[in-house]
C-alpha cells in the first residue's frame, strides 16, 4: 500500500483555511488577555500552533497504515497514560486531568485518547472488512470508547468525556449499523441516562449545578449561570457589526468567564459581531466540508474512518462549545478547537489534522 | 434514512466510503452550523438593545456624590460647625459570591461585631440588590488598608469619600445646633421625609433639622466603569453635587461660651436672647451629649448611657423643660396687678406667711410691711399671695397668656414645649372640675399648675422690660434665608410670634426698677455687677406641694429648681437671660450668680466693641432706646422714651 507522497499532494486549501482560523485565535487571545495577568498568552499560542504544526507535518509523513498497525499500543498506552493520571495527576480546581510534566508543561492525556480512539476505531472497522456490525462487534466497539471514557469521566471531566461519543457515532455510521440496532442503543441510552439523572448523585455537584443552571440560569448568579449570562449579554451586545477589538466590555472588564479558553468565541462576538461570528462559522463549514472531501477521495475505507472521525470530533467540539457560548447547551467545558488557547487541544486537532493530509496524500492507491 | 438502506452494502465492498453517508455528513454539518448561526442571530440581531443594557449594567455602576453640607457660623461669622473629609465602608451585596461565608472577615477586618453586620443586612433585606449599605462610617486607616488588600476575597466591600460633620466638642450648643443622621426605614415613612431617600443624611434636631433644606444641597452622582470586581477603572459623566448653603446663627460664640461655663456643673438651661428682635444669643442645656458620635459611630453603650441618663441629656431644656416659674411669675403678677389698677396702692403685713380660704400658706421670712416695689425686690410670697387673691385666677391667666405663657413662642427650632396657665376654663376643660380660690393662692407665687419654659420666661420679661413689645425668638436671621423659606418656618413653627400688648409708661418703670433693686439689696444682691444696669428676679420653684412657700427646699430629686431672669439694661433691655438650675435650690444662689455672668460677658463685648470705655458710666445709666412705646399709650409724652424723668433716673435705685 505504501506509495511515494509529496507535498504536492499536501491540501493546501485546508492548511490555508486553518492558517486563517489560528491567526483570528491569535488575536482575539490577545484582546482578551490584554489587562490581565496572561497577557503573554498570544505567544504562548504562537508558540503551540507552530509546535502543532511540526506534528501535523510529521505525522502526515508517516503512512497511516502504519500507523493503524500500532493503534491498539497507541490505545493500549492512552488507557495507561488514563490510569497515570488518577495517581501521579495533578489537582486544577476539582479535578485531576493533568500530569506536570516539570518546566511549567502539563500534558492533559484525555486529549491525547481522542486520538488513539480515532484510530483504534478505524482500524476496528478495516477489520470487519465492509462486514455489517453485529450486536457483539457493537458491544466490543462500546467497550473500546466506554473504558477511556468513563476514566476519564472519574476525573471527572464530563465534557472531554463526551467528545469520545462522536467518535463512536461516526464509527457505527460509516461502518452500517442498521436502523433496528439504532432503535434498540437510543433506547438503552435514554434508560441510562433517566436512570443516572434520577440517582442525581452520580454527577459532581458543579455538574449537576451546571445542568440546573442550565435550565434556570438566575438561580446560582455566581455560578454556571452566571457564566452563561455573562457570555449571552457578550455575544449579544456585540450586535451585528461588534464593539471592535480590544473594546468589548464584558470581555475586557472581566464579566466574561476565562475569555481566552472555553468562552473565545463569546469574546470574538462581542468584539466582531454577528458578522465576525458568522464569518467564524463559515471557516469551520469550509474546514468541515473539506475533510468530508478528503474522505471521500481516501483510497481505502479506513482511510475515510480516520478522516470522518476527525470530522466528528472537530464538529462535536464545535457545537457544544458555541452552543454553550449563545446559550443553547449547559457549561461542558469544552474548548473551540482552533480558537481556544491551550496546548493540549491546539496539538490535538493538528494532530488530528496530520492525519487527514496523510490520508489525502496517499489517496491514489497504485 | 439513507445511511441505513441495503443499497449502501454493496458499496461498503468497494472500500470506499458510500457517498450517500458523506454527503449525509454534509447535510449534518450545515444544519448544525445553521442552528449555531441561529442562535447568533437571536442573541445579536433581535436581542441586541436588551443585551446593550445589560452590559452597560455591568459596566457602569452610578456612584452617589454626598453634596457637602452647609458650614454653620455664629453672628460673626466665627464657625461653629464644620466638615471633614472620611472615608466609609459600604456593601454591594450584588458583587458578593457568599456574603454570609464572608461575614466572618469583614467583622475581623472592619472591627465590627458579627451580630451588628446582620442586623444591617436584615435592616437592608427588602431593598434590592444594588442598593449599596453602609456599613461602618469614618473608618481608620488600618481599616482601609484591609479593604484594599482583599479586594479579591472580597469584592463586595467599597470605600466612599464623604464630608462629614465636625461639631464642637464637649457638647458645645449641641441641642441648638443638633446633629445629623441617616434616615431609617421608619423615618421614611413619615410625610416629613416624603422627598428623602434611604441613607441620606439629614438633620434630626437644631438648627440641623430645621434647616435641613438649606444646609444640605444637593447630592451628585458619578457614572463608573467597573469591572467584575467592582474595581473602578474609569469614569463615563458626572452630576455635580451642589453643595449646602452656610448658616449664619443669631448666636453670639462669646456669649454662648460665657453661658457654656456658667451652666459647667449645673442641670438645667440658660438662654439668651435680644429682646429687640427675638435673636437668641446663647442657648445652653445640661447635661449635653457630643453629637460628633451620633454623626458617625453611635455605640450602643453611647446611646443607652444618654437614653437611660435620669437627666435627660437630649432634650433641650432652654425651649422643652416645662417647669414651675416660682417667684419669677411675679413679675407677671406684678404686671397684672399693676395694670390692672389693684397694686399700686396695696400694702400687705408680712408675718411669714397669710391664711387664705382656711389654709395657712408660709413665706420665707417676716418681710413686714410690704409695697410692690419691696414685693419684687424681696420677693415677698404673703404680697403675692393677697395680690392673686385680689385678681382672681382668669384675669392672673390673661396676663400670662397675653405674655405668651402658654404657648409656644414659635421658635425656630423642633419639638418646642407648650407649658400650662392654669385658668377656670383650662380647669374644666383638662380635668372637667369647677376651679376653687383656694387653687389662685399657689398660682400667685408661680407654683400650682403653672409650668413655663426657660424661653418663654426670657421672652415675657423681654417683652415687658421692652415696654410690651413681643418677638418670635429665632437663631436665624429671617432676611437671611431664601425667600420662600421664612413662611414656611413661621407656619411650621406656629407661636405666639410678634405681638404687642399695652403696658401703662408708670407700670413698666415700676416694675423694672423694682427688677433693677433685686441685685443691689433684694433677693439677688450677691450677684450684683458693678457699673452694669442689671435688673433681674430670682425664682425658687418647690418641687412638693406640701413645702410651697416655705424655708425647706429638700434636697435630691426632691429639691427645689431655682430660676432667674435678668436683663441689662433694665428697661428697653439689650439681652435677657433666663436660667433654670434643676435641683438647685435657691434662685438667688444657684441660678441668678450664673445669669450674672453672661449678662457681664455680653455688656463687656458691647462696650469693647464699642471702644469706648468711657461711656462706661453712662451706660450704666438706665437706657432709654429709641425702641417705640408701647401701643394703645395715647399719648407721645407718655412713651417711656420720651419721658425725662425715665431718662434721669439713677443708675441704681438707692433703698
Amino acid at each position: 500500500m505504501q506509495r511515494f507522497s509529496s507535498f504536492r499532494d499536501f491540501d493546501w486549501m485546508l492548511m490555508g483555511l486553518v492558517s486563517l482560523m489560528s491567526v483570528l485565535s491569535v488575536l482575539e487571545i490577545k484582546s482578551a488577555t490584554l489587562h490581565t495577568r496572561f497577557h503573554d498568552f498570544d505567544h504562548k499560542q504562537i508558540a503551540f500552533l507552530l509546535a502543532g504544526l511540526l506534528l501535523m507535518l510529521l505525522i502526515a509523513q508517516i503512512d497511516y497504515h502504519r500507523l493503524l498497525d500500532i493503534a491498539p499500543w497507541v490505545y493500549a498506552i492512552g488507557l495507561l497514560l488514563l490510569v497515570a493520571v488518577r495517581l501521579v495527576g495533578t489537582k486544577v480546581s476539582g479535578g485531576r486531568r493533568w500530569i506536570n510534566l516539570g518546566g511549567g508543561i502539563h500534558f492533559q492525556p484525555s486529549e491525547w485518547v481522542k486520538l488513539a480512539l480515532i484510530l483504534v476505531m478505524a482500524r476496528f472497522f478495516w477489520g470487519l472488512a465492509g462486514r455489517q456490525p453485529g450486536w457483539m462487534d457493537i458491544a466490543k466497539v462500546f467497550t473500546l470508547i466506554g473504558v477511556p471514557m468513563a476514566l476519564v469521566l472519574i476525573q471527572p471531566d464530563l465534557g472531554t468525556a463526551l467528545t469520545y461519543f462522536p467518535i463512536l457515532v461516526a464509527g457505527l455510521f460509516l461502518g452500517g449499523i442498521r436502523l433496528r440496532q439504532v432503535i434498540v442503543l437510543l433506547l438503552g441510552l435514554i434508560l441510562l441516562v433517566g436512570g443516572a439523572w434520577m440517582s442525581g448523585k452520580r454527577l459532581k455537584p458543579y455538574q449537576m449545578a451546571r445542568l440546573t443552571s442550565f435550565i434556570d440560569p438566575g438561580s446560582d448568579p455566581r455560578g454556571a449561570g452566571y457564566q452563561i449570562l455573562q457570555s449571552k449579554i457578550a455575544v449579544g451586545s456585540g450586535g451585528l457589526w461588534g464593539k471592535g477589538t480590544n473594546q468589548g466590555t464584558q470581555t475586557q472588564g472581566d464579566f466574561l468567564p476565562i475569555p481566552y479558553t472555553d468562552f473565545i468565541f463569546a469574546a470574538f462576538c462581542e468584539e466582531h459581531g454577528f458578522v465576525g461570528g458568522v464569518g467564524v462559522l463559515l471557516l469551520y463549514f469550509l474546514i468541515l466540508m473539506r475533510l468530508i472531501e478528503n474522505a471521500q477521495q481516501a483510497s481505502d475505507l479506513p482511510g475515510a474512518f480516520l478522516v470522518i472521525g476527525v470530522v466528528a470530533v472537530l464538529l462535536f467540539q464545535i457545537v457544544v462549545n458555541i452552543g454553550m457560548v449563545v446559550g443553547l447547551m449547559p457549561v461542558t467545558g469544552i474548548p473551540l478547537p482552533l480558537m481556544s488557547y491551550g496546548g493540549s487541544s491546539i496539538l490535538f486537532t493538528f494532530l488530528a489534522l496530520g492525519i487527514v493530509m496523510n490520508v489525502r496524500m496517499r489517496r491514489f492507491v497504485n | 434514512m439513507a445511511f441505513m438502506s441495503k443499497s449502501d452494502r454493496p458499496s461498503d465492498r468497494d472500500e470506499k466510503v458510500s457517498a450517500n453517508k458523506l454527503h449525509a455528513t454534509q447535510y449534518i454539518v450545515v444544519l448544525v452550523l445553521a442552528v449555531l448561526a441561529a442562535g447568533m442571530w437571536r442573541l445579536q440581531i433581535l436581542g441586541v438593545d436588551s443585551y446593550r443594557v445589560l452590559a452597560e449594567a455591568n459596566r457602569v455602576r452610578k456612584e452617589p456624590v454626598r453634596a457637602p453640607r452647609g458650614k454653620i457660623f455664629d453672628r460673626d461669622g466665627r464657625i461653629l460647625v464644620d466638615n471633614y473629609p472620611s472615608v466609609s465602608c459600604y456593601l454591594l451585596r450584588e458583587q458578593s459570591k457568599d456574603l454570609q461565608a464572608d461575614i466572618p472577615l469583614i467583622a475581623r477586618g472592619l472591627d465590627l461585631p458579627v451580630e451588628q453586620i446582620e442586623a444591617t443586612l436584615r435592616r437592608y433585606a427588602s431593598s434590592p440588590k444594588y442598593v449599596s449599605i453602609p456599613l461602618k462610617l469614618d473608618i481608620t486607616q488600618d481599616e482601609q488598608a484591609f479593604i484594599e488588600a482583599h479586594r479579591n476575597e472580597l469584592p463586595e466591600l467599597e470605600t466612599f469619600d464623604e464630608q462629614r460633620r465636625l461639631y464642637p466638642r464637649d457638647g458645645f450648643a449641641a441641642h441648638l445646633i443638633g446633629y445629623v443622621g441617616e434616615l431609617s426605614a421608619e423615618d421614611l415613612n413619615s410625610s416629613k421625609y416624603d422627598f428623602y431617600q434611604p441613607g441620606d443624611v439629614v438633620g434630626k434636631s437644631g438648627v440641623e433639622e430645621t434647616y435641613d433644606e438649606v444646609l444640605r444641597g444637593t447630592d451628585g452622582s458619578r457614572d463608573v466603569v467597573v469591572d467584575s470586581h467592582g474595581k473602578e477603572v474609569g469614569q463615563l459623566g458626572q452630576q455635580l453635587a451642589v453643595p449646602g448653603k452656610d448658616l449664619r446663627l443669631t448666636i453670639d460664640l462669646d456669649v454662648q461660651r460665657a453661658a457654656e461655663l456658667a451652666m459647667q456643673g449645673h442641670n438645667g438651661a440658660l438662654v439668651a436672647m435680644d429682646p429687640h428682635t427675638g435673636e437668641i444669643l446663647a442657648m445652653v442645656s445640661r447635661p449635653t451629649y457630643d453629637p460628633n458620635q451620633f454623626s458617625v459611630r453611635l455605640t450602643k453603650d453611647y446611646w443607652s448611657q444618654i437614653v437611660n441618663d435620669p437627666d435627660h441629656p437630649m432634650m433641650n431644656k432652654a425651649i422643652q423643660a416645662q417647669d414651675a416659674p416660682g417667684s419669677t411669675f411675679k413679675i407677671i403678677m406684678s404686671l397684672a396687678g399693676l395694670q390692672e389698677g389693684v397694686a399700686q396702692d396695696m400694702r400687705v403685713m408680712c408675718n411669714g406667711g397669710g391664711t387664705f380660704y382656711g389654709r395657712f400658706f408660709a413665706c420665707d421670712k417676716h418681710h413686714g410691711m410690704v409695697d410692690i416695689e419691696h414685693g419684687i425686690e424681696w420677693s415677698c410670697d404673703t404680697f403675692y399671695y393677697t395680690l392673686a387673691e385680689k385678681l382672681g385666677i382668669d384675669t392672673i391667666a390673661k396676663y400670662a397668656t397675653a405674655v405668651g405663657l402658654s404657648q409656644k413662642t414659635g421658635i425656630d427650632l423642633p419639638d418646642e414645649a407648650t407649658g400650662t396657665m392654669p385658668s377656670t376654663a383650662w380647669k374644666l376643660k383638662t380635668q372637667h372640675e369647677k376651679w376653687y380660690a383656694g387653687e389662685t393662692i399657689s398660682v400667685g407665687i408661680g407654683q400650682g399648675s403653672v409650668q413655663v419654659t426657660p424661653l418663654q420666661l426670657a421672652r415675657a420679661l423681654g417683652g415687658i422690660a421692652s415696654g410690651g413689645v413681643l418677638k418670635r425668638p429665632h437663631v436665624v436671621f429671617p432676611d437671611e434665608l431664601p425667600p420662600d423659606m421664612l413662611p414656611a418656618i413661621q407656619s411650621t413653627f406656629p407661636g405666639s410670634g410678634d405681638r404687642v400688648i399695652p403696658i401703662t409708661p408708670e407700670n413698666w418703670e415700676t416694675i423694672t426698677d423694682a427688677m433693677a433693686a433685686v441685685t443691689v439689696t433684694g433677693t439677688a444682691a450677691a450677684s450684683h455687677l458693678e457699673g452694669i444696669d442689671f435688673a433681674g428676679k430670682t425664682g425658687t420653684a418647690q418641687l412638693v406641694s406640701h413645702s410651697i412657700g416655705g424655708n425647706n427646699l429638700l434636697t435630691g430629686n426632691a429639691r427645689a429648681n431655682a430660676w432667674f431672669v435678668g436683663m441689662a439694661p433694665r428697661r428697653n433691655p439689650d439681652i435677657v437671660v433666663a436660667v433654670l438650675t434643676e435641683h438647685g435650690g435657691w434662685g438667688a444662689e444657684a441660678a441668678a450668680p450664673l445669669a450674672a455672668q453672661v449678662i457681664n460677658a455680653f455688656v463687656t463685648k458691647q462696650r469693647q466693641r464699642e471702644g469706648n470705655l468711657l461711656r462706661v458710666i453712662e451706660a450704666s445709666k438706665p437706657a432709654v432706646s429709641p425702641v417705640p412705646g408701647p401701643s394703645g399709650v395715647p399719648t407721645a409724652s407718655a412713651t417711656p422714651a420720651a419721658r425725662p424723668g425715665a431718662a434721669s433716673a439713677p443708675a441704681v435705685k438707692q433703698p
